[in-house]
Order: C-alpha cells, then sequence, then structure tokens
C-alpha cells in the first residue's frame, strides 16, 4: 500500500496497548498478504468485529441473520494486510439454506489462511454447535470468546483457557463493542498463520455408526487428495449428500467454486507466506 | 483422478445407504453431546439473574395475551412521538427553504438570466429538493432514532416472534416475520435477507410480499400525510394522537395484506407446507447512543435523503419542464393530468397523484414531494410558507378530501417496490417471471383497494 492514506485510527480504540499497530484499510484490499474469514452464530458481534478491525460501517444491531451476504475489508498490522471476510452468520453449516451455503463454501474452497469464530460467551453451548463443525473443515481457527461482559453480567463465566484446551486452538475473551481484545486477537491469528502457535483442532466424537462409515471413507479420500487439509470433513459431506463437494471431488480439482476475485491471492502464490 | 473421484462417491453414496438413520440426524445428535461434555468443563454459572430478568421481559413482551397490544400500543407511541416532534421544525425548514428560493430567483433575475433557467434550475431542480428536505427530513430525524434503539434494544425478533404462528397459518415460513420486519428498514434488505429461509417456496412468498410493509422511505410519506392532513382534520387536542393512530393503522393492514397474500399465494402459485424452524430470540442490549446516533442519522436519515434528493432533481425538471410547454395554451401536465383524471377519481384521487407517481416510479418514496411540486407548478398553489397551510391549499385548491389522503396512504404503502427492491427481487430469483410478479403484483392490488374503498366511501 504505496498510496497515502488518511490514518482513519481512533487512538486507543482497539486495544490500549497495540493499538498503534493496526492500520484500517477500509476497502483498499487490492494488494493482501493473508485472507481471513470471520464465522460464527448470528447476533454475536461478527460485524462488530469487521468494523472495528476494517473500519467500514458495516451497519450493526441486535438482528439475528443481519448479515446475509459476504462483507470484505482490509486492515494492516505490523506491516502485513490482511483481507477481512465477513460471513454470514448461521447456526450450523450442515442446512441448504443460502446463508448457510455461502459460509461453508468459503471456508472449504476458499481456504481461508485463518478463521476467527466469533462466539457469545452468554450462550456459549448454543455457539458451539457451529464451532465444533467448523474447526472439522479448517484448522486454522483461532476463537473470539466476545460478549464476556455481558456473560458477566447474567453470572456466566467462561474459562478461555480451558476451552482453549478444549477446542485445541487459541480463544481470546474480547468485547467486540468496545475494541477490548481485539489486539491480541489479531496477534494469536498471526501466530497461527506463521505456524507460532500450533493448533490441534477438537475433533467431534461421532458414535460408532458414523465412526465406521467415516473410517471406510477417509483413507481414500487421503489417496486420491493427499493435500486436503480435511478429508474427515469431506467424508462428512459425502454422507450427508453435499452435491458441491461431491462435484469437486468428480473433477478432482478443489478450487471449482474459487471463480471470484476474492480468491485470487497472487501475493500469497508469488511469496509463499501462508500455510 | 476422474475415475478415483467416482468411485469415491459412489462408494460414498453407498455406505451412506447402508446407514440405519439419516446421517445428519445422527451427526446432529453426535455434536450436541459433544457440546455438552465441552460446556460443563468450560463453564462456571454463578447466578441467573440477568437471564432471568430477559425471561420476565420476555414473558410480557411475547405473551400470548399482552404481545401483540404492547407492539401496537409501542408503534403508536412511536408514531406520536414522530409526529408531535416533525411539527413545529418542518415550519420553520419549510419556510426558510421556500424563501431561499425566492432570493435566488430574485438575485438571478437581478443578474438578468434569462426566465427559463431560473425557471428549470430554481423553480425546477431546487425545488424538487426543497420539497424533499422539507416533507422528509424532520419525521426521518425523529423516527430513525427511536426506530433504532428498539432495533438495538432487540425489540425486532420479539415482533417475529408474534407474529410467527401467524406466518405458520398463512402457509408461509416463520422466519417470514423476520424478513418482514427487516422490510419496515428497507425492502431491499428484506428480500435478501429472505435467504436465512431454506425452502425456495417459502423464500419466494417472503420475497413477493415483503413490499406490504413500509420501508423507511415510505414511512416519511405516511408520517407526512397523516401530519399535513389527517391531525390538521381533528382539533387539536386529539389531532396528534388521530394522526399516529392512521400510520399504525396503515402499517397493521400492510401487515394483514401480507398474511392474504403470502396465505393466497400458498394456496394458489406456490403451493405447499409450511416447515418448522427455531426463532432465536437474542439478549436484550443497553442500546449503545454513539451507534444509534450514527446508524440512525448517517445510514438511514441522510442516506434515505440523499437517494430522494438524487431522484428529485430530475423529477423536478420533468414537472417544470411538463408545466412549461403548453399546447393549444394548456400546459402539458395539465393535459396529462385531465387524461389521467378519469381513473384517478375512480381510485379516490386524481390525475395529478397519478402523473406525479408515474414521474416518479424510480423512487416512489418522493411520490408526496413530486405530487406537491406538480400542483405549484401547474398554478394551483402559488406559495406555501408552511406546512398546515399546505392543507387548507390542498382542500380548497386541489379539492382533496380525507377520501383522497387515506387512498394516497394506502396507495403508498401497497404499490410496486421501488427499482432497488424490484433489482434485488431480479438479482436474488434470476427469474424475469417472478420479478414482474414481483413488481405487478403489488400494484395491481394498490388500484384494486384504492379503488374498492373509493367506492364504498362514496357509496355512503
Amino acid at each position: 500500500m504505496e498510496r497515502k492514506k488518511k490514518n482513519r485510527l481512533i487512538p486507543g480504540n482497539v486495544c490500549d496497548t497495540c493499538s498503534f499497530n493496526l492500520k484500517r484499510l477500509g476497502i483498499e484490499i487490492d494488494k493482501i498478504d493473508h485472507v481471513v474469514a470471520l464465522a460464527g452464530n448470528p447476533n454475536t458481534g461478527k460485524s462488530t468485529v469487521f468494523n472495528s478491525l476494517t473500519g467500514l460501517k458495516q451497519h450493526t444491531g441486535n438482528w439475528p441473520g443481519k448479515t446475509v451476504t459476504r462483507a470484505e475489508g482490509g486492515f494492516k498490522w505490523g506491516g502485513r494486510s490482511f483481507k477481512l471476510v465477513d460471513l454470514p452468520g448461521t447456526y450450523s453449516l450442515l442446512s441448504a439454506s443460502v446463508d448457510e451455503e455461502i459460509a461453508r463454501d468459503f471456508l472449504l474452497f476458499g481456504q481461508p489462511d485463518c478463521t476467527i469464530i466469533v462466539v457469545d460467551a452468554s450462550v456459549l453451548e448454543r455457539n458451539l454447535n457451529l464451532t465444533l463443525q467448523i474447526l472439522e473443515i479448517t484448522n486454522k481457527v483461532v476463537i473470539a470468546l466476545n460478549l464476556v461482559d455481558e456473560a458477566k453480567r447474567k453470572g456466566i463465566d467462561v474459562s478461555h483457557t480451558q476451552l482453549s484446551k478444549e477446542l485445541g486452538v487459541p480463544v481470546i475473551p474480547t468485547v467486540a463493542r468496545s475494541g477490548q481484545g481485539l489486539g491480541q486477537l489479531i496477534q494469536a491469528v498471526i501466530d497461527v498463520i506463521d505456524g507460532i502457535i500450533k493448533t490441534k483442532p477438537h475433533r467431534i466424537v461421532v458414535s460408532d455408526k458414523i465412526k465406521k462409515s467415516l473410517d471406510e471413507l477417509v483413507p481414500e479420500i487421503k489417496t486420491i487428495f493427499p493435500d486436503m487439509p480435511n478429508p474427515r470433513w469431506v467424508a462428512m459431506r459425502l454422507l450427508d449428500g453435499d452435491i458441491k463437494v461431491q462435484k469437486a471431488i468428480e473433477k478432482g480439482e478443489w478450487n471449482v467454486f474459487l471463480g471470484e476475485s476474492i480468491f485470487d491471492r497472487p501475493s500469497q502464490k508469488d511469496q509463499g507466506t501462508a500455510l | 483422478m476422474n475415475s478415483a473421484g467416482k468411485k469415491l462417491i459412489q462408494k460414498a453414496n453407498k455406505v451412506r445407504s447402508g446407514l440405519d438413520d439419516n446421517f445428519r440426524d445422527i451427526m446432529v445428535i453426535d455434536i450436541y453431546k459433544d457440546v455438552e461434555t465441552i460446556s460443563s468443563k468450560v463453564l462456571n454459572i454463578s447466578s441467573q439473574r440477568k437471564y432471568d430478568l430477559d425471561l420476565k421481559i420476555d414473558r410480557i413482551l411475547t405473551s400470548p395475551i399482552w404481545g401483540l397490544p404492547i407492539m401496537f400500543l409501542l408503534l403508536m407511541g412511536v408514531f406520536w412521538v414522530t409526529i408531535v416532534g416533525a411539527n413545529y421544525p418542518s415550519q420553520m425548514i419549510a419556510g426558510f427553504l421556500f424563501w431561499l428560493e425566492d432570493q435566488m430567483a430574485a438575485v438571478l433575475d437581478w443578474l438578468n438570466i434569462p426566465w427559463w433557467f431560473t425557471g428549470f434550475f430554481v423553480h425546477g431542480v431546487y425545488r424538487g429538493l426543497a420539497w424533499v428536505v422539507a416533507v422528509m427530513l424532520q419525521p426521518m430525524a425523529i423516527f430513525f432514532p427511536i426506530f433504532t434503539i428498539l432495533e438495538d434494544f432487540g425489540y425486532l425478533p420479539r415482533v417475529a416472534f408474534n407474529l410467527d404462528w401467524l406466518f405458520k397459518k398463512a402457509g408461509a415460513h416463520g422466519k417470514q416475520a423476520l424478513t418482514m420486519s427487516m422490510g419496515f428498514g428497507c425492502n431491499a434488505a428484506g428480500v435478501i435477507a429472505t435467504r436465512i429461509i431454506e425452502s425456495p417456496r417459502e423464500r419466494l412468498i417472503a420475497i413477493l410480499t415483503n413490499n406490504f410493509v413500509p420501508c423507511n422511505g415510505r414511512f416519511p410519506t405516511l408520517i407526512m400525510l397523516s401530519i399535513v392532513f389527517v391531525s390538521a382534520a381533528f382539533p387539536p387536542a386529539v389531532s396528534s394522537i388521530i394522526a399516529a393512530g392512521s400510520v399504525v393503522g396503515i402499517v397493521l393492514f400492510g401487515v394483514i395484506f401480507t398474511f392474504v397474500v403470502s396465505w393466497a399465494l400458498s394456496k394458489t402459485i406456490l403451493k405447499g407446507e409450511a416447515s418448522s424452524f427455531t426463532l432465536e430470540l437474542p439478549p436484550y442490549r443497553k442500546p449503545n447512543i454513539m451507534r444509534i446516533l450514527y446508524t440512525s442519522l448517517i445510514d438511514r436519515t441522510i442516506f434515505v435523503l440523499w437517494r430522494a434528493i438524487i431522484m428529485a432533481a430530475p423529477a423536478g425538471r420533468i414537472i417544470w419542464l411538463l408545466a412549461n410547454i403548453s399546447i393549444d395554451g394548456i400546459s402539458l401536465s395539465l393535459w396529462i393530468a385531465r387524461f389521467l383524471q378519469p381513473f384517478g377519481h375512480l381510485l379516490g384521487m386524481d390525475g395529478t397523484i397519478l402523473l406525479a407517481y408515474i414521474i416518479a416510479i424510480p423512487a416512489n418514496e418522493i411520490v408526496v414531494p413530486t405530487i406537491l411540486m406538480s400542483y405549484t407548478n401547474s398554478g394551483m398553489m402559488i406559495e406555501i410558507s408552511d406546512l398546515v397551510q399546505l392543507k387548507s391549499l390542498l382542500v380548497d385548491q386541489a379539492g382533496w378530501t380525507l377520501l383522497t389522503a387515506v387512498n394516497l396512504m394506502l396507495f403508498s404503502l401497497l404499490h410496486n417496490p421501488c427499482s432497488t427492491t424490484i433489482l434485488t427481487i431480479w438479482k436474488e430469483t434470476k427469474s424475469a417471471k417472478w420479478t414482474t410478479i414481483g413488481a405487478l403484483m403489488p400494484l395491481v392490488i394498490a388500484f384494486m383497494v384504492t379503488f374498492l374503498v373509493a367506492q364504498i366511501v362514496r357509496s355512503f
């Protein structure tokens, strides 16, 4: 980003100590090093996280299902530029509604360098359903345990260290509305991308019936696609009859759905920065 | 590669058909078991106070008995505050804007600028903008912040909750209650929001009927009409209450129409059963003042006003041209208005209103400013310094009755969606057929309803 641009950063807004690191890029995302996805249930504050990192003004509201399309924005942190993709909020990735499909396809085929799952600490149980599914798709995950203030007011205390142990990925407590914890969140994202933090994502404990079927399919997927990061999830999708995954496998290429500009990352391919 | 992939899929299909139960059902049960295990290890719940409070509020706001009446009263209150609050500054701003028009015209005259230049730009373009600002700014500046507070607080999903059983009865998806509530903000946004509905049938119903709730662009029209007309027709003591009531009535009418049309669609061209779903009620949150001001003033007020201004400028030009090009000594606008008059009369309105509606088709939220522009430019009204005067002028010179005002409100509630919404319907459905239906069905219904109301009222 050579272009001179007014720095729209409000000091202290994002992180008390590290805000000088952040440069919001708004929609200037033509040259980026990493793609980061924002996933989570509806109404957990994804768009708030998105807005405070990119400086954009996605409409936010106490309103489940407000983001049904994908929004994109950029920010710069410590000399590296990031594209942030705000996915529609969904409860699950198993069904056929358009919003779930958008989120699922991006995580599966877009293969972001890291995915931030925004989780509402005050209703953790309800949020873990989606979290476990995403952890099956990608290893590169950081969890933003958002709305911890609201949870506290409700008398709910979530041990983020314990949760991190259980899920095998970093868990950062945040209050996105005031910007609390967002600095640590980005740092964790960078550490995951750089491999400084090694994630060991939780695998869904499946019942024997399914386990047998998965064991039959996973080795075969691995032989056909040795590089595939998530053969178990692909097996699950096949057992669920996911037509897009079937098509991708039939064609033997994983990027059949990657036609859109957002997935073009020449800088990454050239420099081989990520993964 | 290809053959290996095909073989893999065949195998997967075979394994799937060998399962006793549906794969997804087993999967969901497994995930929830897992979730429970993890939660029990990381959660420490010390008190249920906030949760209990939320539950208590919900018990009242979504109660089967009190839910709907409270909703009704809240709506009533919101519109009442808007109407009372918008009355006084409106007069000042309108007075100032039209005073400015005269001053500009005077300056241009003094500079010996040709009359048609002054006419075209000052009495055409500027007057269009002035009307839009004069009738739309104050209702929006008051209504949008209140609306946003309710949204931020978490009330809108409760509205959906209160209404979802009615949608199911209508053969539509309960989530349509959410997309409908979204339509109060913007119909185009409401149409996009229907993506949360899984079944294509129910999604189409939600798309086609979203237009029946007035959006942020059309609310100012309704509020303005109720201020200028309905409230001025009653004694001051009760006028603002009755005006607020008339807006609530129109909104409820729109909601009822949503049900009736959804039901009719689900019984005819979009036949099928309603599917079930879970509606999550978000926690109540203390509204964030800065965000509310930003959203309501920048995202909504300025956005809607700006769009209206952009659309009003060409409309002002067209109206001025029509008013100043004459055939046989009669202006074009009068010709057209006379031609449309019989049709307008059938619908309880008049030819000028229909002409303004046609000119304002790209952005029908400016129908009312356009109507006022047409009246003023065709010489029916000479000068307006405040909105109270407006009513007597409409009645005395343009021959409006209460029926005209009511039918205009009904018409602006029901008529075709704005161009942005139509474009969104096209983008979402990718079907010329459904886009056409989405555009024309409301228009036909608007004609039918206004026609019926006019006939019933006149028969008394």
